[in-house]
């Protein structure tokens, strides 16, 4: 056994290993400069789409929009999920890291990857929009750039089990994992069954690139996407275990029931890497049989998967706030919960635009017959916004605003900024995600430089309702944009300049510390009983979380509504079979 | 301090496959009946909905569908606009369109509740079929012939944008497809 250099957290208590802090920081700074390089794409992009601004020339919106779609959906998210990893797998564990070496190789070959590929786009060499759909063709060395970047994150991945395994039999932890932990280890295996998908499609491109073999564009189309939408699987099962663990750290949330929400995340395993079949219900490749099934993710268990989370993360927020007499009434632990506290407030956000948005209309659009009115419209960069950004992102936010002082020691600067910085993001997030939805709906196209067509053979004039929505999703991306750059600001500056985090003295309040470490929400000695009460019979079938129970069945209600909706919609257009 | 409530964050002790409060139950069972609800609508909808991608699929080569369009255009070409052949097919013919960069092939000129069968494929790369102002998308990818069953049921002037990213010229790929209500003979009028 290698000699481990262990620090103790001296606000959690727990043993960092100094080979696992480093690689958790480098991920973090690369994920958070991949997110400076994707919003400033995003910028662009939203000033070109307005129309009556239209910023950018027609070659240079596409490579943009190939920049940002890397930069964000691949390279900042992986390389913040790569942190992640490392710290469900040592830190929540006492563990000590594997093998650093091998984990600081594996970060060379990622950002090498990631480089080349930024070089290839940024040069005009990789012209393909991510989605890179054979036989559009890119310079090999793109190619081979995500091919490096993918080993990379495989080493990883294995290197996550390696702690899992390694740390069980020297004893850091015994009996079950951590649930954060948990579905971390789901996030992994995704990963793992994702980035496998990603080599038997980027190789066999690559050599197709050299011109040594052929790829027929429809098997390009289903192999891609078992990479293209089950990386953002990954996002999802590791976001998942953030809630659960910004719940714990800001409010005390507790677990209602680990067999439900670990059983939630086997289905994601299990069913989740169906889901890129969505993207494939209107091509001609495959027969209604193979959509229906797949699509239904084996009858949508993993929609029944995000809908247990749906409910364990706030019930448990909910009876984490009651066991410690936070607020009375059905709502009063959300009314006197830590609104200012960024991680709490990234939370939220995350858990509602995800479910409420995203998730309805993810299920939504990726039914077989309702695609139809929807494939390759404004509609689907308007659904994973939803998810990826004011989802998955803003969770990575506010995790990150708790590892400032608990990983990096530091405290988060620019506090009063920070704590506006969740509302910022999300709230200009959501305002652009709606008008994406509704100009979708128009017919707008995805991916498009000039709806004018202004210099196409015929005219087509879109209703001027799409000239206001165009114009106000600019706004709405402005201003979470905006948001975004006030997190790089604020993470850069902590991190690299910050203010020590000194001396936490539990009960006072300081800037820059989020609430959740200097007022760590413990539970009074009586909590067993408060818990047995909240259970009680008596309580009927409201039980232990009776506001979250309301508000799970106003989602029920909106995700039917939107749902009939839509089959409605469809059933005015021409008769197709 | 050990307690009956732990965070994720902690490891749970002993064993952990308890028995579940029965509000989670319910509610894992309303959202199961829900999931069964969204599943069985797709193939309720192939029984007894007007709107399914199934359509005739099979694999063509390119060049012999780019073939194919132009015989068709040949057979039924009525007219033309802006160089480009409008092609008026009897009702129930099998129609041909061929995506390529940066146009659509060749202009349809369809009759109101008629049923045709649309023919799609690419002669380079994927491109995206977007009826306007329908709404009505599918994906065009080069070696596979999509024969969609369509019957307009409105009488109007469309549009055909591509949706699916196809070159720098991307934006400039429309094309046209007109609804006319009675059996008509004849020149069609050009675009507005």
């Amino acid at each position: 056994m290698s000699a481990a250099v262990f620090r103790t957290c001296p606000i959690t208590g727990r043993r960092i290993d100094a080979q696992a802090e480093g690689l958790i920081k480098a991920n973090a700074v690369v994920a958070v400069v991949s997110l400076l390089v994707g919003a400033i794409a995003a910028v662009m992009l939203v000033l070109t789409r307005w129309q009556a601004v239209h910023l950018l020339p027609a070659d240079w919106f596409y490579r943009i929009l190939g920049v940002h779609g890397m930069s964000m959906l691949i390279f900042f998210v992986i390389f913040f999920e790569m942190a992640v990893l490392y710290f469900a797998s040592t830190v929540l564990i006492n563990a000590r890291q594997v093998a650093p070496k091998t984990g600081w190789a594996a970060f060379g070959l990622m950002v090498g990857g990631a480089l080349l590929v930024e070089a290839m786009m940024w040069g005009g060499k990789a012209d393909v929009l991510f989605t890179s759909y054979v036989p559009l063709r890119a310079h090999p060395l793109y190619y081979l750039g995500i091919i490096l970047f993918a080993v990379g994150a495989l080493i990883v991945t294995i290197l996550f089990l390696a702690n899992l395994v390694v740390g069980k039999r020297e004893g850091a932890y015994q009996g079950s994992v951590p649930l954060v932990t948990y579905g971390a280890l789901a996030a992994d295996i995704i990963a793992i069954i994702t980035l496998l998908h990603g080599a038997a499609i980027y190789i066999p491109t690559f050599l197709w690139s050299l011109g040594l073999m052929h790829v027929d564009p429809q098997v390009y189309r289903m192999v891609w996407w078992a990479l293209g939408h089950s990386s953002q699987q990954i996002n999802m099962a590791a976001m998942v275990s953030i809630w659960y663990m910004l719940g714990a750290l800001t409010i005390g949330a507790v677990v209602l029931n680990e067999k439900i929400s670990r059983s939630a995340f086997v289905l994601y395993v299990l069913f989740i890497s169906m889901a890129s079949a969505h993207h494939l219900l209107v091509d001609p490749g495959m027969g209604s049989a193979w959509k229906v099934v797949n699509t239904s993710y084996f009858m949508y268990m993993a929609v029944l998967a995000s809908m247990i989370h749906g409910f364990t993360v706030p019930a448990g927020m909910e009876l984490g706030q009651r066991l410690r007499g936070v607020g009375t009434g059905l709502f009063g632990w959300l009314t006197r919960a830590p609104w200012g506290d960024p991680g709490f407030s990234s939370l939220v956000l995350s858990v509602v635009v995800f479910g409420f948005v995203g998730g309805i209309t993810g299920v939504a659009i990726g039914t077989e017959q309702i695609n139809i009115i929807v494939h390759n419209t404004l509609r689907v960069p308007g659904h994973f916004h939803a998810t990826v950004v004011s989802g998955t992102a803003m969770a990575f936010m506010g995790a990150t605003y708790y590892l400032i002082p608990l990983v990096f020691r530091r405290r988060v600067a620019f506090w009063t900024l920070a704590r506006w910085q969740p509302y910022i993001f999300a709230g200009g997030m959501f305002v652009m995600v709606m008008a994406m939805t509704f100009a979708g709906s128009f017919g707008v196209p995805r991916r498009h430089w000039d709806i004018s067509f202004s210099q196409a053979p015929f005219d087509l004039q879109f209703s001027p309702a799409v000239d206001v929505l165009l114009a106000i999703m600019a706004m709405g991306g402005l201003v979470a944009a905006t948001g975004a750059f006030a997190f790089v600001a604020i993470a850069v500056k902590s991190v690299f300049f910050g203010e020590p985090l000194g001396e936490v003295t539990p009960g006072r309040a300081m800037v820059g510390v989020p609430q959740g470490i200097t007022h760590p929400p413990a539970h009074a000695p009586d909590v067993d009983a408060r818990n047995a009460e909240l259970h009680a019979a008596s309580r009927g079938i409201w039980g232990p979380a009776p506001g979250t129970l309301a508000l799970v069945g106003i989602f029920l209600l909106a995700f039917v509504l939107y749902y009939f909706v839509n089959w409605k919609v469809l059933s005015f257009v021409w008769k197709i079979g | 301090m050990h307690t009956d409530t732990h965070t994720g964050l902690d490891a749970p002790r002993g064993i952990w496959w308890k028995p579940a409060h029965k509000t989670e139950k319910m509610w894992v069972g309303i959202a199961f009946g829900w999931c069964m609800v969204l599943f069985a609508m797709m193939p309720l909808w192939h029984l007894r909905g007007g709107q399914n991608p199934s359509g005739i699929r099979r694999k063509v080569d390119p060049q012999a569908f780019y073939a194919r369009t132009q015989e068709f255009i040949k057979e039924y070409q009525v007219g033309e606009d802006r160089g480009m052949p409008i092609v008026a097919p009897p009702p129930g013919a099998e129609v041909y369109l061929t995506a390529m960069a940066f146009q659509w092939t060749p202009i349809l000129q369809l009759q109101k509740g008629v049923q045709y069968t649309i023919h799609l494929s690419a002669l380079d790369v994927n491109h995206g079929f977007s009826l306007y102002p329908l709404n009505v998308n599918f994906q065009v990818v080069p070696g596979y012939d999509y024969g969609l069953r369509m019957t307009p049921t409105e009488a109007g002037d469309f549009r055909i944008i591509c949706n699916e990213f196809c070159g720098i010229g991307h934006h400039l790929m429309l094309g046209r497809v007109i609804v006319v209500d009675a059996p008509q003979v004849g020149l069609a009028g050009g675009a507005r």
